[in-house]
């Protein structure tokens, strides 16, 4: 442990004088430090997708399979009387937490987007919609059927699972391809670096040669590269990381007229997600640059 | 301090180098010399743990070169002073840097060695030529800067593979008292060289044996030289 935080003292602190073993290369350092940020750019809008799909499927999946709707589709004259009677079988109907008929104004303004403001509803035959709200147990949906069939001819019950099945399903799918994307993107940023790396450690390859004959440990070579490149890759994926976020925070936010699609963006504590990816990028740099090191560094006498 | 028991080193080919054993007594001076491609870096190599022998054992100050580790290697590389022909510096790194480079890489504090840099500096006749960058050196500064480099942990010996390859007479006398002044302060000195004017020379000045490897084989020359 102590020998660990001494490494990682002299990670983050550095060493002057090992610093300057190695030649300065600004290019390449730069080319890294591009990459870098780019792919944590992209990791954070992976990020931000998978977390909004994650919203997206548990909300669809949570608030959707609690609610039925049932509809009555009647002559006007008898449309009262059926919703009536189709709320007292509800009422009976174990598993129902709560049931109601939505008033005009409500149903008006469901159909608004289609038909606008000014609807009269009572000129159209539209259905009277009864919204159900079960208990975590659930109701039996075929029996409801049944009475319901016998009692309220009328009555269509919708328990919402044929629509929201391929819903959930799509979303949590694109949760999936999000944090696979992220994913991919990590790895990504390991074999750049790993690349990188070795190309720094061919083109100093004279470097390496004169430090081991003057008595330099492999630890120390390696120290020299693996902190340029963590610190490289830290440095660029913390730009990318800042940049992807400003761009989210200024995205539009979810709204009511958004419907049923949630903003794309982090919520709460997930703003404090991507601040990982430089950290992860720094891991990866540094286990990727200790590994490209070590290989190197075995060739040598 | 180094010790080589019935060595032999083959390359892919064959034999170089066979049942070589030899041992740098401390506070000697040798001689390695032979023909080109005979084995003379090869040895040297061996001596200073870059190649494992193919048979036969290489001990350093007592301790078998196999069962080093590599950073045992690296820490007894610290112990010694090594001068190629063809001597390699950090060309990013100042003169001055490059020659401080082994306090560096072993953790010590090069500003605490100040007053010791600069006395080497000086010594060897680079003072002047401290912030110079190492591919401004002409050959016989970097043979000296190299020399320096190689002597500035005082080791206890020192290894030279032909440091007056790529310098004059004049130059080489110099390099040649340097390594004789080091030889009188008490440190074992092995230079391969093909030069035998520059090994006369050295007989009037320091007790050197010479060695020659012919026929895969080292040999202690007689009087002849």
């Amino acid at each position: 442990m102590k020998v660990v935080s001494k490494d990682l003292r002299r990670l983050v602190w550095g060493d002057r004088q090992a610093d300057r073993v190695v030649p300065p290369t600004g290019f390449t350092a730069h080319l890294t430090v591009f990459a870098a940020g780019a792919m944590a750019f992209l990791a954070v809008f992976a990020m931000a997708l998978s977390l909004a799909s994650g919203r997206l499927a548990v909300r669809w999946g949570d608030e959707l399979a609690r609610s039925s709707t049932i509809r009555i589709v009647a002559p006007l004259d008898q449309r009262a009387a059926q919703t009536e009677a189709a709320l007292g079988i509800l009422q009976t109907t174990a598993g129902v937490a709560f049931a109601r008929a939505l008033d005009d104004a409500e149903q008006q303004a469901l159909l608004a987007p289609w038909f606008g403001a000014d609807l009269d509803l009572q000129a159209l035959p539209v259905p009277r919609l009864i919204e159900v709200i079960e208990e975590d147990s659930g109701f039996d949906a075929a029996g409801l059927r049944l009475r319901l069939a016998a009692e309220v001819p009328g009555a269509v019950l919708d328990d919402h699972t044929q629509w929201r099945a391929p819903l959930v399903q799509a979303a949590n799918r694109l949760k999936l391809l999000g944090w696979l994307s992220a994913a991919l993107l990590g790895v990504s940023v390991a074999a750049m670096i790993t690349l990188a790396a070795n190309a720094a450690l061919a083109a100093n390859a004279q470097v390496i040669a004169v430090l081991r004959l003057v008595g330099a440990t492999d630890r120390y070579i390696a120290q020299a590269f693996i902190r340029r490149f963590t610190l490289r890759a830290f440095g660029g994926a913390l730009v990318g990381s800042v940049i992807a976020m400003t761009a989210l925070l200024f995205l539009p936010a979810a709204s009511d007229t958004g419907g049923f699609l949630t903003g794309l963006g982090f919520q709460g504590w997930h703003w404090f997600l991507p601040f990982t990816i430089p950290l992860l990028a720094a891991c990866f740099a540094f286990f990727a640059t200790g590994a490209a090191a070590g290989r190197a560094l075995k060739r040598l006498a | 301090m180094i010790e080589l028991n019935n060595v032999a080193y083959s390359y892919g080919g064959g034999a170089l180098l066979s049942e070589i054993s030899l041992k740098l007594a401390p506070g000697s001076f040798h001689f390695l010399t032979g023909p080109s491609g005979a084995g003379k870096t090869t040895l040297l190599k061996l001596c200073y743990g870059a190649l494992l022998p193919t048979s036969g054992e290489v001990t350093f100050f007592g301790d078998d070169l196999r069962k080093m580790e590599r950073d045992g290697i690296a820490v007894l590389r610290r112990r010694m002073g090594v001068v190629h022909q063809d001597c390699q510096f950090l060309n990013h790194l100042s003169v001055a840097e490059n020659i401080a480079l082994p306090l560096s890489v072993s953790g010590r504090h090069v500003d605490a060695a100040g007053d010791d840099l600069t006395e080497l500096m000086a010594w060897v006749g680079l003072t002047h030529r401290a912030d110079a960058l190492p591919p401004e050196l002409s050959g016989g500064e970097r043979q000296r800067a190299a020399l320096a480099r190689a002597v500035i942990m005082s080791p206890d010996v020192i290894l030279a593979d032909e440091p007056t390859g790529n310098v004059d007479w004049e130059m080489s006398q110099r390099l040649l008292r340097l390594l004789v002044e080091l030889n009188k302060m008490g440190k074992t000195v092995l230079v391969a060289t093909h030069d035998l004017s520059l090994i006369r020379a050295a007989k009037s000045q320091v007790q050197a044996r010479v060695l020659r490897i012919a026929n895969q084989r080292v040999q202690l020359a007689g009087a002849d030289l």
